[in-house]
């Protein structure tokens, strides 16, 4: 929108233009540099040098003694194939895809419904419900999981000394069976606040006249919430969705803490956990970087959404 | 369409309408508490804990206290000569530092993206907002394999520098700075000569100083709560945050069950200055993720 519609300038203005234009341009990058550098040393060059190794492999001559045995070689998509017929890999990638369907509706379902009663004037105690239920975000998953860990322990847990209590028999959370929820409910607990003070957020940027009218035909505040408040909260339910998304592919802290306590969190229970364990305890980067790739590329394809929506909604006016 | 009806006496239509609205609805509160027990249940919970010795732990009903909390303080401060405090003072390091690094590099960033017009302003804007979708926790572990290269591995700077960099910083910053800096104030303090720095510093900084703080939280929270990378970046455990800290110790719970004692009291110490912070700064966790840009 600069240049480009103006006539071709005297002489004498072209000089100073050109030098406006170069301090123009010089200037912005030179204020952009500590972003960019960071951004191309901690961001851009990690995702290369994880491209490069995945094409590569370690190759094994004679016996693999003596320094000269192993070397590195181009592998092409030999490490791509191996993982995707990994049948640990694709048990790790459906066990986060249930984890995601458990997680995300609950999460984002409690978290629009507390937003919704606390928007509601018909509510009490909503300050101190606000902060009480946003309070779990200040707490690390790695803590959190910890708290949680002990209290799922049958000799800690309220829930089993109160069914001893009622003598009804109770299941092990930590169980084969049931580990997913167990880990599934710390995601929620951690994550339920927060996006509930998103929704919250954007229900009170609403203008409260466009339900006054409503209310003065007689709508109930149920109606309310799901004929006008709903509807107007659909982005921001987008948005939290899309980067639960993105949080569920990487769960790793949840899992990791819960091992000690338990049998049925195997090292590779999560994609980011078999890429852990390959990279440091079988010392495969190779493998490891190209499950990382697959990671990622899965994380763009899903999140690819997210870019549209928050590009058109935040920055179509201002282009 | 039944207001009328039910409500004939027309002076007292506001009034009664209001009263309406605003009739406690008991159903509502009661859910929101159970929400509130749910998300207290857990705190709650280490509050009492960390007030048992390792036999009652495990012996006592889970929420009734104790009065050994002073004793397990004692015990965890000692414990391989007060490891625990520094991995408190490595935490406020590595998120206090790091976030204030960060969020004046995102306000730099967003600074210029929002108040300069020059060529290539969308590239680096699409490949910054690229970066917000690449969940750093993929990043790591070849940032450890670039970081060893050059020897910088279980070192501060390997968990510090990898997180100066927030791309959804940049993106808040640059919305803040569209929405609280008028162009014409730039432009005057162009032509009184003030040089750009200046001005940022002078100007738009102050100006987006509500808008940073939200920034800082974000950063803080996010490094503090970021387990992969100190976990894989650091060996020695004189450089382990709170996180990394109290996760080995439950490993090694798992065969010395003394140990269990002062992880719980150690979770409920790492969480104090956390939550103090929080509620302290309530009024700038207004996180608006899909409409931020259009209020002035």
């Amino acid at each position: 929108m600069t240049a480009v519609t103006q006539t071709a300038p005297r002489p004498a203005v072209a000089k100073r233009r050109r030098r406006d234009l170069r301090s123009r341009v010089l200037t912005p990058y030179a204020m952009l540099l500590p972003g960019i550098v960071l951004f191309l040393a901690f961001m851009a060059a990690p995702i290369l040098y994880t491209v490069v190794l995945s094409l590569q492999t370690v190759k094994v001559e004679g016996l693999g003694l003596g320094p000269d045995s192993r070397s590195v070689v181009f592998a092409g998509l030999e490490n791509y194939a191996n993982s995707l017929a990994d049948p640990e890999f694709g048990a790790s990638v459906l066990r986060v895809f249930l984890y995601g369907l458990i997680v995300i509706p609950l999460m984002l379902g409690f978290a629009l419904l507390f937003a919704l009663l606390l928007d509601s004037k018909r509510s009490r105690a909503t300050r101190f419900s606000r902060v009480a239920i946003f309070l779990p975000y200040a707490v690390p998953a790695v803590i959190s999981s910890l708290l949680w860990g002990f209290l799922y322990l049958p000799s800690v847990s309220p829930f089993v000394f109160l069914a001893n209590l009622l003598n009804v028999p109770v299941p092990n959370v930590l169980g084969p069976n049931l580990v997913m929820f167990a880990v599934a409910n710390i995601a929620i607990w951690g994550g339920v606040g927060f996006n509930m003070i998103v929704i919250y957020t954007s229900l009170r940027a609403i203008p409260s006249d466009i339900y006054e009218a409503a209310r003065i035909d007689g709508a109930t505040e149920v109606q309310i919430a799901w004929r006008i408040k709903i509807p107007i909260v659909i982005p921001s339910l987008i948005m939290t969705a899309l980067f639960s998304i993105i949080a569920t592919l990487q769960v790793f802290a949840e899992p990791t803490t819960l091992r000690p306590l338990t049998n049925s969190l195997s090292t590779s229970w999560t994609p980011l956990m078999k890429v852990y364990r390959d990279a440091f305890t079988r010392n495969d980067i190779y493998s490891a970087a190209a499950t990382s790739v697959l990671i990622a590329v899965g994380t763009f394809v899903l999140s690819f959404l997210f870019l549209r929506v928050v590009q058109r909604r935040a920055f179509g006016q201002e282009d | 369409m039944a207001t009328i009806a039910t409500t004939p006496v027309l002076p007292a239509t506001t009034r009664t309408r209001r009263g309406h609205a605003e009739r406690p609805s008991a159903f509502g509160t009661a859910i929101l508490l159970l929400g509130v027990v749910y998300c207290l249940l857990p705190v709650v919970w280490v509050v009492m804990a960390s007030t048992k010795n390792g036999s009652e732990l495990f012996s006592t009903f889970t929420f009734a206290p104790s009065t050994h909390l002073l004793d397990n303080i004692v015990e965890l401060t000692q414990y391989r000569g007060g490891l625990f405090w520094l991995w408190m003072l490595n935490t406020a390091i590595y998120a206090g530092v790091g976030a204030l690094v960060s969020s004046l590099v995102s306000a730099l960033s967003g600074y210029v993206l929002a108040k300069f017009d020059f060529p290539g302003k969308g590239v680096v804007f699409g490949i910054l907002l690229m970066g917000v979708l690449v969940p750093s926790v993929i990043l790591a572990i070849p940032q450890y394999f670039l970081l060893a290269q050059i020897g910088l591995t279980n070192t501060y700077w390997s968990v510090l520098l990898p997180q100066l960099i927030s791309p959804y910083g940049i993106y808040l910053a640059r919305i803040y700075a569209a929405a609280a800096i008028p162009t014409d104030v730039v432009e005057a303090a162009r032509t009184e000569g003030a040089g750009e720095l200046t001005t940022f510093f002078r100007i738009a900084i102050p100006m987006m100083a509500p808008g940073l703080v939200t920034i800082f939280l974000f950063q803080f929270v996010a490094i503090w709560n970021n387990f992969l990378l100190p976990y894989i970046m650091l060996g020695d455990d004189h450089l382990f945050p709170i996180t990394v800290g109290l996760s080995g110790l439950l490993n090694q719970g798992a065969t010395v069950p003394a140990l269990y004692t002062l992880v719980i009291t150690g979770a409920l110490l790492s969480i104090v200055p956390l939550i103090i912070l929080f509620l302290a700064l309530q009024r700038f966790w207004r996180v608006d993720l899909a409409a931020g840009a259009v209020k002035a």
